[in-house]
């Protein structure tokens, strides 16, 4: 056979093979997430607290934290995008921020978790909400910064001097206009970061720890479904490693769940 | 015959460009007569159009030197480069509108892309801006097309539909001057000609300077013709004149497609 061509034959079937056995990896781990953990979610599951063998308190707690993670992070990084496209576009600072963003979103999570540890846990004097969420949201910040930096780029130009040629102020053409035509795809951008760390453990870990008992008071331990996967997966006796299970499913298939409904509204919206 | 702008001696400077794109342009434009610009591309023509507003300004850096006298109708005159706060600026693009080559609907109904200078000018009243909005839209030729679907968003209107909507958001805030930068090479024939014809009927309202790459379409709507070359003006005279008798060698060379 001709050298071309059994260079692409390699190519191809290397390619192929990496697929697929990558996809066969995912479908693995589903497998046995389905295989181990459906049998072990009943109603208790969803019923009781950690004290008792459910995983209520622990579920609400996550997406508690996640929640007021996104309203720390979303603001802060939805204005850090807007200024690096709207305000610094080619200034050197701005090229610095959107760097050091970027270096950031690749910052290993217990990193940040031992970061507000010494910064806010030390001080309180024991690990509590407040602190998991901050972690959280400074994991969220360069997230959304990057998104809204790229979904304001693809607003064309002029749309922001239609704004302007009509007598606008640049802040009115940001809000009114651009933010609006991006609007999509930031929400879109918001979902996926959500969706990115409301499965963290490691900025948990010794920050908000975990409670056995359903709270919503964040001065305290915080209740959380990733640290309790942690802590139950080590435990001995099979009710705790079956919660671990179910937890692991219900958390996967919650994070699937959000992304694929985020894509499907995008893909939606740019058929339209 | 009545001034609406007059530029002087007027050279721009891109941000970081080593040397003037427009060099020395005197040109005057007449009130409720249309001018256009012609010329090769980078001749700069859509340069000193976008100075004439002072769009340039969305971006930082750049330089005006010269002037740019814009008159009321009073017969008195300012020098739009001497504007340096943003609520001049503002009151300025109120005045002297601009049209882009591609539609800029904005992401919104097709009533609030009227509306949307109308309230920025501080218009809230319900019942005048409904009376403004249409009158804006009959005014541009696409009330009928459009008096059914105000609430639609703007962006499901074709690409004629839009550039008239756009036209009618700029003459909605009765504008003394509108700028065209190219409004119809992104546009079908037929849609040209509407906006054409819509051009040809605003002038008893309002001066129009136009940048054009068709010369066809330069000669069918406009009343005064500039040519521009290499950042300089070649030529500035009466549409008729430059066609058929233009003074200049260069003028005629590019009017009779020899370059350009």
């Amino acid at each position: 056979m001709n050298r071309r061509l059994l260079i692409n034959k390699t190519v191809m079937v290397l390619a192929t093979g990496a697929a697929l056995i990558g996809l066969a990896v995912l479908f693995w781990i589903l497998g046995v997430l389905l295989f181990k953990g459906v049998s072990s979610i009943d109603w208790a599951v969803l019923t009781h607290d950690l004290v008792n063998k459910g995983l209520r308190n622990v579920l609400i707690g996550q997406f508690v934290l996640a929640g007021v993670a996104t309203l720390i992070g979303v603001p802060l990084g939805m204005l850090a995008g807007i200024y690096l496209r709207e305000y610094g576009v080619n200034s050197r600072f701005a090229s610095l921020i959107r760097n050091l963003s970027d270096v950031m979103m690749s910052a290993p999570s217990i990193v940040i978790g031992v970061f507000i540890y010494g910064l806010l846990v030390v001080p309180h004097g024991s690990y509590f909400g407040w602190a998991g969420a901050v972690a959280l949201g400074i994991m969220m910040i360069p997230i959304v910064v990057s998104t809204t930096d790229s979904m304001l780029s693809l607003v064309p130009q002029e749309l922001r001097e239609a704004g302007i040629a009509l007598g606008a102020s640049k802040a009115q053409v940001i809000t009114t206009i651009v933010v609006k035509a991006a609007k999509v795809g930031l929400i879109t951008g918001i979902l996926l970061a959500f969706a990115r760390i409301v499965g963290e453990t490691a900025p948990l870990l010794f920050t908000s720890a975990n409670n056995d008992y359903f709270t919503l008071n964040m001065n305290q331990q915080f209740p959380s479904l990733t640290v309790s996967i942690y802590q139950l997966a080590t435990f001995p006796d099979q009710r705790s490693i079956d919660l671990a299970w179910a937890g692991s499913v219900i958390l996967t298939f919650l994070v699937l769940f959000i992304n694929i409904t985020t894509r499907y509204i995008f893909r939606q919206r740019k058929i339209k | 015959m009545t001034l609406a702008m007059d530029t002087k001696d007027f050279y721009f400077t891109y941000a970081g460009a080593p040397a003037p794109t427009l060099k020395g342009i005197n040109m005057p434009i007449y009130a409720n007569k249309v001018t256009a610009l012609i010329g090769p591309s980078g001749c700069g023509k859509s340069t000193l159009l976008r100075a004439w507003n002072r769009i340039h300004d969305v971006y930082p850096g750049n330089k005006y030197e010269g002037e740019v006298l814009l008159y009321d109708e009073q017969g008195g005159s300012e020098n739009i480069l001497n504007y340096t706060k943003e609520d001049e600026l503002i009151k300025l693009r109120q005045r002297v509108g601009m049209i882009f080559q591609k539609p800029t609907p904005f992401p919104m109904s097709i009533y609030d892309n009227i509306a949307y200078g109308l309230r920025l000018a501080g218009i809230k009243n319900r019942s005048e801006l409904d009376e403004r909005v249409e009158k804006a839209l009959k005014g541009a030729a696409i009330w009928n097309e459009v008096k059914d679907r105000l609430k639609e968003s703007a962006m499901g209107l074709s690409g004629g539909q839009q550039q008239r909507l756009c036209i009618a958001r700029a003459v909605a805030l009765k504008p003394e001057v509108l700028l065209f930068d190219e409004p119809t090479s992104a546009l079908d024939p037929i849609s040209t000609g509407a906006i054409e014809e819509l051009i040809s009927e605003l002038r008893s309202e309002v001066t129009i300077a136009i940048v054009t790459h068709n010369m066809q379409q330069a000669s069918r709507i406009s009343d005064y013709t500039a040519f521009m070359y290499l950042g300089d003006l070649i030529e500035f005279d009466k549409t008729e004149k430059i066609f058929v008798n233009p003074k200049e060698k260069l003028t005629e060379d590019y009017i009779t497609g020899r370059f350009g």
